[in-house]
């Protein structure tokens, strides 16, 4: 198939849903004529119409809220939120109802959506359109939480989340919506939701990373490999709820060496769990402590591009922490 | 029909209510009230933890749910509830064995405190605590129909202390963007737990609000039972017609505490509290119905023997029914259990 950029991917993988299921819809700020303001669903409100394709009010809560009832109801809505640092007025349908439907009703009314919301920095949008708060989802139990990193697996994910009986938050890191083109499977093409993606395989230590860290941390072992002899292996996460820990333990029981990337912030943030689960569970394959690297805990990413630049995580910061940790 | 027979006909025929109908509609009155007596007497007995009761506001939500077509229409409720969830199918003994949290209660398996109603047999969507939530769960069931081209109305109730968060404002503002086929039902007892109406609700009205999101406001009397089923059914008709939603507010009283947990003598003057007995909207219709001729010493006395021991039955058949097993407890967290 084509050679498409993660937004395209994005884009089909709903066109290729919408055609396949008219239970699908979508609904959001922007969404229709305009396609988007990242132009995630250019084309579709041509083809689709609008009411498949909704505009709605600037209004987060309504928009994950209908989504839930459009799901009671039996459609099977994508509901985007503009920019994930928008999602907070959205926060008490996802937590109190979206993720907790299920169980409280005893299985009887369910909650198959998705919630798309682009989310890290980079992109001089500083703090209130640059954030990584994933964390505050990957805590909350009946939700499933994914973070691509390659056009295909953008693709291949978000048709799974769309066929996923239970709500998943697709986050999608604006960063790399046009940062490089990759080959798109042909058929389906549907990855599955709880695997992770060995990148590159390596035997000295493992680097665990999503989203965008997948590129940053794939440039990282190029630089190591060729000035530091080092091979590191990259564990791309994909799926953060649930976590593939299978595949975790099976790359530290290989390199004896764990660092954690991720973009956020490093208090309470997603890579916590990532190094406490190989605490407890891999402690006998460890060579060296658990080690994470984060974003400085600062409230949000900066504006002006020399403190975006301090905060951003890059291949360099990912270098020095490898090397740090290999030399342990 | 002459315009002479309209004007002699009693106001029930003239809405188009059989006298069979009226006196259902007041006999769910009476099991409503009957089943929320009984919970308080399980609840002060140690069989139940928490009661929140729905007494004073049952002429209302029989009234207003009554046009609802069962099994066909939606509805998204509250934590006051009971006639209105009886009224759209729930039975004495569905409501009983929930806040008994039975293992094989309908609405969550014991997994939910008591007053958390819901029942997919009966598309009741399942409520949770955060008040005004479902309200925007039955826009969105609006908006399925919508978009789907279905005839279905969903219908959704929340107090008045609810009509001021922001998710009923968002709510109401999409239904009426787009006209959906949603009705909003305001039920104003005037307190929210002890705050009253005049520090909670600025211009006193809710139905006023209406205005604003491009739909009428309808402010009924929640002891008129037939002016609120004359309100609802040209609600569900407007909704139907691609006419758009509705806002009703009911002006209820509130006979109780607020809960179990609550004394309203702390804070509702005696006095206030004796004269909410005349307004009871079970005296108020019976007495209408029998000034109409349809209720008699006999068919009231028929009435509450039959509601008291439907109540009696679905009591005991309630109690007899299994705990929930805690090894159930991890299920249903996802569709395939996952780590």
């Amino acid at each position: 198939m084509a050679e498409l950029n993660i937004l395209e991917a994005i884009r089909l993988a709903m066109d290729e849903e919408m055609e396949r299921d008219e239970r699908v819809m979508v609904l959001g700020e922007d969404v229709g004529r305009k396609g988007g303001v990242f132009g995630a669903t250019d084309g579709l409100w041509a083809k689709y119409g609008d009411k498949r394709v909704l505009d709605t009010p600037l209004t987060e809560a309504m928009i994950a809220g209908a989504a839930a009832g459009a799901a009671v109801y039996g459609l099977r809505p994508i509901a985007e939120m503009q920019f994930a640092d928008f999602v907070y007025p959205a926060f008490n349908q996802i937590v109190s109802e979206i993720s907790r439907m299920r169980y409280r009703s005893n299985g009887t009314f369910t909650m198959p959506l998705v919630i798309r919301m682009p989310y890290g920095g980079g992109v001089h949008g500083a703090l209130y359109h640059s954030q990584s708060n994933e964390a505050y989802f990957t805590s909350t139990v009946g939700l499933k939480v994914v973070a691509p990193g390659t056009p295909a697996d953008a693709r291949g994910l978000l048709k799974a989340a769309i066929r996923d009986p239970d709500p998943v938050l697709f986050f999608e890191h604006k960063k790399t919506y046009r940062l490089f083109k990759a080959e798109v499977p042909e058929g389906e093409g549907m990855v599955e939701i709880g695997k992770a993606d060995v990148a590159r395989e390596g035997t000295n230590l493992s680097i665990f990373c999503y989203g965008y860290m997948r590129y940053c941390a794939l440039e990282a072992a190029e630089t190591l490999a060729r000035e530091d002899g080092l091979s590191a292996e990259i564990v791309d996460l994909r799926s953060l709820r649930p976590l593939d820990v299978e595949a975790v333990l099976g790359s530290v029981a290989k390199t004896g060496k764990a660092l954690v990337v991720h973009e956020a912030n490093r208090f309470g943030g997603y890579g916590a769990e990532v190094a406490a689960t190989i605490a407890e569970q891999g402690f006998e394959h460890l060579d060296g402590p658990v080690m994470r690297l984060a974003a400085p805990e600062v409230p949000g990413v900066p504006y002006h591009h020399s403190l975006e630049d301090w905060y951003m995580i890059g291949p360099e910061k990912i270098v020095e922490a490898a090397r740090a940790l290999a030399a342990y | 029909m002459t315009d002479a027979n309209v004007a002699t006909e009693p106001r029930h025929r003239q809405l188009g209510l059989s006298d069979e109908e009226v006196l259902a509609m007041y006999r769910q009155m009476l099991l409503a009230r009957a089943v929320d007596e009984r919970m308080w007497l399980m609840q002060r007995a140690g069989k139940i933890a928490f009661i929140i009761s729905g007494q004073g506001h049952e002429g209302a939500q029989v009234g207003i749910t009554w046009p609802m077509r069962r099994n066909h229409d939606w509805m998204a409720p509250f934590y006051r509830s009971i006639a209105a969830t009886m009224t759209f199918g729930m039975s004495a003994e569905d409501i009983i064995t929930a806040h008994l949290a039975k293992g094989d209660d309908v609405s969550s398996a014991g997994r939910q405190m008591p007053g958390h109603y819901g029942g997919a047999p009966y598309n009741i969507v399942s409520v949770s605590s955060p008040v005004g939530t479902q309200v925007l769960h039955a826009v969105g069931i609006a908006m399925g129909a919508w978009v789907r081209g279905d005839d279905a109305v969903a219908i959704t109730y929340f107090g008045e202390g609810t009509a001021n968060q922001g998710e009923i404002h968002e709510a109401m503002n999409f239904a009426g963007v787009h006209k959906l086929p949603v009705i909003f039902v305001c039920e104003n007892n005037g307190y929210a737990i002890s705050v009253p109406l005049v520090r909670q609700v600025a211009g006193l009205s809710v139905a006023a609000r209406g205005a604003g999101y491009g739909m009428p406001g309808v402010t009924v009397d929640g002891g008129d039972v037939l002016g609120c089923y004359a309100a609802a059914r040209d609600a569900h008709d407007r909704a139907r017609n691609g006419e758009g939603p509705t806002l009703i507010e009911a002006r209820v009283v509130r006979l109780t505490s607020h809960s179990s947990d609550d004394d309203q003598r702390r804070y509702r003057d005696p006095a206030e509290v004796e004269g909410l007995k005349a307004q009871d909207p079970i005296a108020v219709f019976g007495n209408e119905l029998r000034a109409m001729g349809v209720l008699t010493d006999e068919i009231e006395e028929r009435l509450r023997a039959e509601t008291k021991a439907e109540v009696n039955e679905a009591s005991r058949r309630a109690e007899a029914r299994p705990d929930p097993d805690p090894a159930t407890a991890e299920l249903d967290v996802y569709a395939t259990e996952v780590r």
